[in-house]
C-alpha cells in the first residue's frame, strides 16, 4: 500500500516536468506579458531593458525555463511580472486564493453529493414513481441550462431580496460580493448572518449542477446493482428488503459515485471560474482567469503546477478508496 | 465427500405416493407468469402442476427460456413486480401466490430455500463469506453473530469446504468456481430448509466439480429430508440424481414422469430430440443430432402446440389445438402430444431427428419398416419445406 | 450483428457462410428496428427530437423568413417585446428575432463541429490505444493525462488570442466562431476516448476478433469493421451528448470573455453580453438564455431516448 502510493507519486513527477514546459511553451504563444504596457506610452530602452530584466523575458526561452524551474523546487515560485501590478509572490497570491475556493467547494460539494446519492437511491428503489419523475425531470433540467445564467439569476434575486429586506427596516443579508476580506465578527448570531449571507447563493449555484450530476449517476449505478445476482441471493435468504437495498444494492452503488466525487473535487480545487466570478470571489478561477488575461507567465505555471498536483492526489485517493471498497481491487 | 449410495436408491418409493395424498411440502397447480413488456406480453410459464414430497428429487428439464428458472422464482417469490403470476403455490398447505415480500419473508430460506445458477455473480462481492452465510442464519434466527458465524462454518464444513473457519473469513472472489457453488449450497442448507430449489446448480462448473456438488446436494437431501428441485437443460445431471422428470418447452410442462419413464419410452417428440443431443457411447462415432429451428418466442408462441414448428410428428392437428398433459399409455408418464400414441409405436424414436445427415440413418428404410403406415419420410419432407417458407420472408 | 456478417461473407468461407451472412444482417436490420421502435415510444425523446429539427430549420432558415436582418440597426433601443418585435430589440436598437436566429445558428454550428471533432478523435484515438495496448497505449493514455493537468482555459486563451491561428482559420475578422469549435473540440475528445479505449480492450479479447484476426484482416480493418461496430451505441450516446455540452461550455466561455467574439455571436455571448439587463429588460437575458436550455434539453432527451432505446437491460426480462 504505501509502496503503491510512492510509486504513483514518483511516476507522476515526469509528468508534471513535461506538463510544466508545455504549459511554459503556451504561456509563451500568448504574447509578451509587457506587450501592452509598450505600446501605453513611449518608454525609453533603459526603463524596457530593466522591465524585461525583471520578468526574465530577455533570455531565451529555454534558459527561462529552465531558471523557473530551478526556483520552483526551491519553494521560490517566481513573482507577477505585469508592470501595472508587478513584484507580487506568486505563492502567497495562489495560497490565499486556493484557501478561498477551498472555503467555497467543500461544502458545496458535500451537499451536491449527499443529496445527489440521497435522491438517485431513493428515484432508483421507487423507479418510475412521481419522486423518480420528479427528480430525473429536474436534475435534467439542471444539467441543461448554462450555470452561469443560473448565477446572475440567483444574483439578481439576492439583490432584490436584500432591497427587500430594507423596504421593511432589516438588514441586508445577501453578500454578492464575496466573503468580507476581514472574515466575520460581532456576536455569534451577527457572524452566522453574515455567514449565510455570503456562503448561501455561490453555495447554491454548485451544489445546482453538481447535484445534477451525482443524482444521475447514483441512480444509474443504483439500478445496476438493485438487478444484481447476488441482490437477488440476499433477498432469497429472507432478509428484508430494506436490507437487501441498503446492506447489499448500496453498499455496492457506493463504489462508483466515491470513486467518480473524488476526482470532481480533486478538479474542483482549480477553482469555480463561473461562480468565482458572478460572486465576485477572488478564489483560484477568478486567479487563473485574470492570470491569463494580464499574461502572468509565473502565476499561470503555478497555479498550474498546484492544481495539477490535486489532481494527480485525488486520482491516487479515488484508486485507493476503489481498492478499499472492492475487496476485488488490488493495488499494485 | 461421503460416498454414500445414493443413486436411484431411495426414489421409487417417493415417487409411489404422488398419485395418492401424501404429505407434500409443495404443491403447485397450473402456475403461470405473465411478463407485460413495451414489446408485448411474453408469457413465461403456462399451465405448470407438480408436487413435491420430502426426500424427493425433482428434475426440471428444458432448453433456456422454456421457463424453468422464472417458475423457481415464482416459488420464492423473488420475480419482478411487473410479473403476473397466476395458479397456485402451496408450501406445507399455505398459499404462497399473492402473498407481499414481507408475508414471504419467513418463507424464504428458511422454508424453501434456493441455490442459484452463477456463483460468480450470486454472491456479494464486496462481503466476506463467512458474513453472508451469518446474514442468512441470523435473518430466521435470533442468535448473536458469533453464533451465527459458528453457524456459517459448520455450513460450510457441511458442504465439503476444507479449513472452513479460515475459508469463511475470505472474500468471495478469493474462492474458485467450486467453492463458490458450495458456498451457495451451505448459505441454502444453513436454516434447514424443507425445500431447496437448484437452479442450474452445476453449469459453470467443469465435470469432476459437477459431480461433487451433485453428490453433496444428495448428501444434504439425506440428511435433511429435504425435497430437492433440481433445474437444468443438462439431461446428465438429472439422471444420475433425480426420482421424477419434468421437461418443460415454451413456458409449460410437455412430459412427465420417472426418470427411467422419460429415458427409456419418451412420449413427446420433444424429448426425444432433447435425449438426442446429448453424447451417448452408443452412438459413438455418429453425430449428435441436434432439433432444427429454435424455441419459440415466449411472446407469439406458436397456434397449437408449442413445439409443433420443429417436430417432425406434427400433423394438422398439432398445428391448430394445444394439446393437455395426459397420462400416456404407460401408468404415471404424462406427455402433453397428440402425436403421443403414434410416437410409442416407433421403434427408434431418435432417428426422427437425423434428418440431412443421412449418414446416420444407416438404413432409412428401417424408419418406415416399424410401421409402414406412418409417413416418416413425408413428414420430414413437410418440416423441411416448411422450415423453408418461414425463413424467406424474413430474410 | 453486423461485424460478424461481413467478414465471412467476403472470405472464402466453407459453404455455410453464405447462410450465415444473410442471416446476420437480418438480425441486424431487425435490431435496428427495434432500436428505431423503442426510441419512437420514449416520448420525451421524439419531442426533444421534433424541438431539435425546428430549431435547426429556425436557425438556418429563419432569416430566409424574417421580416427584418440582424443588420438592422434603426430601431428604437431597448424595446419591450410587440407584434412587432416579438422579441424586443437590444440596446442598439437591433431586432431580438433577427439577432437570436443568427445566434441560435452560430451556436448549433459550433456545437455540431465540436461533437464531430471530439468523437472522431477521441473514437479514433481511444480504439488505437485499446487495440495496439503497450507503448501505444502508455503514449495515448499519459497525454490524455496530460490533457487533464494542463488546465483548459489556458490552452482556449492562447488559440483565441493567437492571431497566427485566426489567420488560419479564416483571416482576421473571419471565422472566431471555428476557432472556439476547434479548440472545444480538441480537448472535449478526452472522455470518449477514455470510454472507448475501454471497450476495446475488452473486445479485442473476444472470439470474432479472433476469427478476423486469423483469416487476416488487416489491423485497420479489425479496429473499424469488427470491434467499432459494436461501440457504435455508446459513440452515437457519447456524440449526441457532446452537442449539449458544446452548447453549455461555449456559453461559459463567452461569458468569461474566451469564447466567440464579435463579429461573430452565439447565444453565449448574447447573455453575457446583456448580464446586466436582467433587472431592467429581462428579455434581452432571458430569451437567449431559453433558446440555450431548449437547445440542450431537446439534445439531452434525445440522448437519454437513445440510450434507453440501445440498452433496454432494466427492461428486460429474464426467462
Amino acid at each position: 500500500m504505501f509502496r503503491y502510493i510512492i510509486r504513483r507519486l514518483l511516476i507522476s513527477i515526469p509528468l508534471l516536468i513535461v506538463a510544466s514546459f508545455l504549459c511554459f511553451g503556451l504561456v509563451n504563444a500568448m504574447g509578451d506579458p509587457l506587450g501592452e504596457w509598450k505600446l501605453q506610452k513611449p518608454r525609453t530602452p533603459a526603463e524596457i531593458a530593466a522591465a524585461y530584466e525583471r520578468t526574465g523575458y530577455n533570455k531565451p526561452f529555454m534558459e527561462r525555463y529552465v531558471d523557473w524551474a530551478g526556483n520552483f523546487v526551491t519553494g521560490d515560485w517566481g513573482e507577477s511580472v505585469n508592470p501595472g501590478n508587478a513584484g507580487k509572490p506568486v505563492k502567497d497570491d495562489l495560497i490565499k486564493a486556493f484557501g478561498v475556493t477551498l472555503r467555497l467547494i467543500l461544502g458545496a460539494e458535500l451537499i451536491a453529493l449527499l443529496l445527489g446519492i440521497a435522491v438517485g437511491v431513493i428515484g432508483a428503489v421507487r423507479q418510475y414513481s412521481i419522486f423518480d419523475y420528479t427528480a430525473t425531470g429536474i436534475s435534467f433540467a439542471m444539467f441543461s441550462m448554462p450555470l452561469f445564467c443560473v448565477a446572475l439569476v440567483l444574483k439578481a434575486g439576492g439583490i432584490e431580496l436584500n432591497n427587500w429586506l430594507e423596504s421593511i427596516g432589516a438588514d441586508r443579508w445577501i453578500i454578492t460580493a464575496g466573503p468580507p476580506g476581514d472574515g466575520f465578527g460581532g456576536s455569534f448570531g451577527e457572524q452566522v448572518f453574515q455567514y449565510s449571507g455570503a456562503y448561501i447563493l455561490p453555495t447554491i449555484s454548485l451544489v445546482v449542477i453538481q447535484f445534477a450530476l451525482y443524482s444521475r449517476f447514483q441512480r444509474a449505478s443504483m439500478l445496476e446493482t438493485l438487478n444484481a445476482d447476488y441482490v437477488r441471493t440476499a433477498q432469497a435468504k429472507g432478509i428484508s428488503e430494506a436490507r437487501s437495498i441498503f446492506r447489499h444494492a448500496f453498499r455496492n452503488a457506493l463504489i462508483p459515485i466515491i470513486t467518480v466525487s473524488s476526482l470532481n473535487i480533486g478538479a474542483g480545487f482549480g477553482g469555480a471560474v463561473i461562480t468565482e466570478t458572478v460572486f465576485s470571489w477572488s478564489g483560484m478561477g477568478k486567479f487563473i482567469v485574470d492570470a491569463i488575461t494580464d499574461i502572468e507567465p509565473y502565476q499561470v505555471l503555478g497555479f498550474m503546477m498546484l492544481t495539477a498536483v490535486f489532481i494527480i492526489v485525488f486520482n491516487l485517493i479515488a484508486d485507493i478508496l476503489y481498492a478499499f471498497l472492492d475487496p476485488r481491487i488490488r493495488l499494485d | 465427500m461421503s460416498e454414500v449410495d445414493v443413486m436411484g436408491a431411495p426414489g421409487s418409493s417417493a415417487w409411489e405416493n404422488t398419485t395418492g395424498s401424501g404429505e407434500k411440502l409443495l404443491r403447485v397447480e397450473n402456475l403461470s407468469v405473465d411478463f407485460p413488456t413495451d414489446d408485448g406480453t411474453v408469457h413465461a410459464v403456462r399451465d405448470v402442476s407438480f408436487t413435491l414430497g420430502p426426500g424427493e428429487v425433482l428434475g426440471i428439464v428444458g432448453e433456456s427460456g422454456s421457463g424453468k428458472s422464472v417458475s423457481s422464482m415464482a416459488i420464492m417469490g423473488l420475480l419482478p413486480k411487473t410479473a403476473k403470476v397466476g395458479g397456485s403455490i402451496k408450501f406445507k398447505d399455505r398459499e404462497l401466490v399473492g402473498l407481499n415480500y414481507k408475508q414471504m419473508q419467513p418463507v424464504r430460506g428458511n422454508g424453501i430455500s434456493m441455490i442459484f445458477q452463477d456463483p460468480m455473480t450470486s454472491l456479494n462481492p464486496v462481503y466476506t463469506v463467512g458474513w453472508q452465510l451469518a446474514e442468512a442464519h441470523q435473518a430466521h434466527h435470533d442468535v448473536s453473530k458469533k453464533a451465527a458465524w459458528a453457524k456459517a462454518v459448520e455450513a460450510l464444513e457441511l458442504v465439503g469446504i476444507p479449513q472452513p473457519d479460515r475459508r469463511a473469513a475470505q472474500y468471495p472472489h478469493e474462492f474458485s468456481g467450486g467453492m463458490r457453488q458450495r458456498a451457495m449450497i451451505a448459505m441454502a442448507i444453513i436454516n434447514d430448509p424443507d425445500v431447496i430449489i437448484a437452479d442450474e446448480p452445476t453449469t459453470a462448473l467443469d465435470v469432476t466439480v459437477q459431480a461433487q456438488i451433485l453428490d453433496t446436494l444428495l448428501r444434504i437431501r439425506d440428511e435433511t429430508s429435504a425435497g430437492i428441485m433440481v433445474i437444468t437443460h443438462d439431461l446428465g445431471v438429472v439422471a444420475g440424481m433425480v426420482d421424477r422428470v419434468q421437461v418443460m418447452y415454451g413456458g409449460t410442462v410437455v412430459e412427465q414422469g420417472t426418470v427411467d419413464e422419460v429415458f427409456e419410452a419418451q412420449r413427446m417428440p420433444y424429448t426425444v430430440g432433447l435425449l438426442g443431443s446429448i453424447p451417448n457411447p452408443n452412438m459413438l462415432g455418429k453425430r449428435l443430432t441436434p432439433i432444427k429451428g429454435a424455441p419459440p418466442s415466449l411472446m407469439n408462441l406458436p397456434r397449437g402446440c408449442s413445439f409443433s414448428p420443429r417436430c417432425p410428428l406434427a400433423i394438422d392437428e398439432c398445428r391448430e389445438t394445444e394439446p393437455l398433459l395426459l397420462e400416456t399409455d404407460r401408468a404415471g408418464h404424462f406427455a402433453r402430444c397428440h402425436r403421443s400414441a403414434h410416437l410409442a409405436t416407433i421403434e427408434n424414436p431418435q432417428r426422427l431427428f437425423a434428418h440431412e445427415e443421412i449418414g446416420v440413418v444407416e438404413n432409412p428404410a428401417s424408419l418406415t419398416m416399424a410401421n409402414p403406415d406412418i409417413p416418416v419420410s413425408e413428414d420430414l419432407d413437410v418440416v423441411e419445406a416448411r422450415l423453408h417458407e418461414e425463413e424467406k420472408p424474413t430474410s | 450483428m453486423t461485424e460478424i456478417g461481413s467478414p465471412v461473407a467476403q472470405a472464402p468461407a466453407p459453404q455455410s457462410g453464405g447462410e450465415a451472412s444473410t442471416f446476420d444482417t437480418t438480425t441486424a436490420r431487425k435490431q435496428w428496428q427495434v432500436i428505431l421502435r423503442r426510441f419512437t415510444r420514449h416520448k420525451a425523446a421524439l419531442v426533444g427530437l421534433v424541438l431539435f429539427v425546428v430549431l435547426v430549420l429556425f436557425a438556418f432558415f429563419g432569416s430566409l423568413f424574417w421580416k427584418y436582418s440582424y443588420t438592422d440597426l434603426g430601431f428604437k433601443r431597448y424595446l419591450p417585446p410587440s407584434a412587432d418585435h416579438p422579441f424586443g430589440t437590444d440596446r442598439l436598437g437591433g431586432d431580438m428575432v433577427a439577432l437570436i436566429i443568427r445566434g441560435t445558428q452560430f451556436s448549433l454550428q459550433i456545437a455540431i463541429v465540436v461533437a464531430v471533432l471530439s468523437t472522431v478523435i477521441g473514437v479514433v484515438l481511444g480504439a488505437v490505444a485499446g487495440y495496439m495496448k503497450g507503448w501505444v497505449d502508455t503514449l495515448i493514455s499519459r497525454f490524455i493525462d496530460l490533457l487533464l493537468v494542463i488546465p483548459s482555459l489556458i490552452i482556449a486563451a492562447v488559440l483565441v488570442r493567437n492571431s497566427f491561428v485566426v489567420s488560419v482559420a479564416g483571416g482576421s475578422g473571419g471565422s472566431n466562431w471555428l476557432i472556439v469549435a476547434l479548440y472545444l473540440g480538441l480537448i472535449g475528445w478526452l472522455s470518449i476516448a477514455r470510454v472507448i479505449r475501454g471497450m476495446v480492450l475488452s473486445l479485442r479479447e473476444k472470439e470474432f476478433v479472433e476469427a478476423a484476426r486469423a483469416l487476416g484482416a488487416s489491423t485497420f480493418r479489425i479496429v473499424f469493421r469488427h470491434i467499432l461496430p459494436n461501440t457504435v451505441d455508446v459513440i452515437i450516446v457519447n456524440a449526441t451528448l457532446a452537442i449539449a455540452q458544446a452548447v453549455l461550455l461555449e456559453a461559459a466561455l463567452s461569458f468569461i470573455g474566451l469564447g466567440v467574439q464579435s463579429p461573430d455571436t452565439s447565444l453565449g455571448l448574447m447573455i453575457s453580453l446583456n448580464k446586466n439587463e436582467l433587472t431592467l429588460h429581462p428579455w434581452l437575458f432571458l430569451t437567449p438564455f431559453v433558446f440555450i436550455v431548449l437547445i440542450s434539453l431537446a439534445v439531452n432527451f434525445i440522448g437519454d431516448g437513445l440510450r434507453d432505446a440501445f440498452d433496454p437491460r432494466q427492461k428486460r426480462v429474464k426467462a
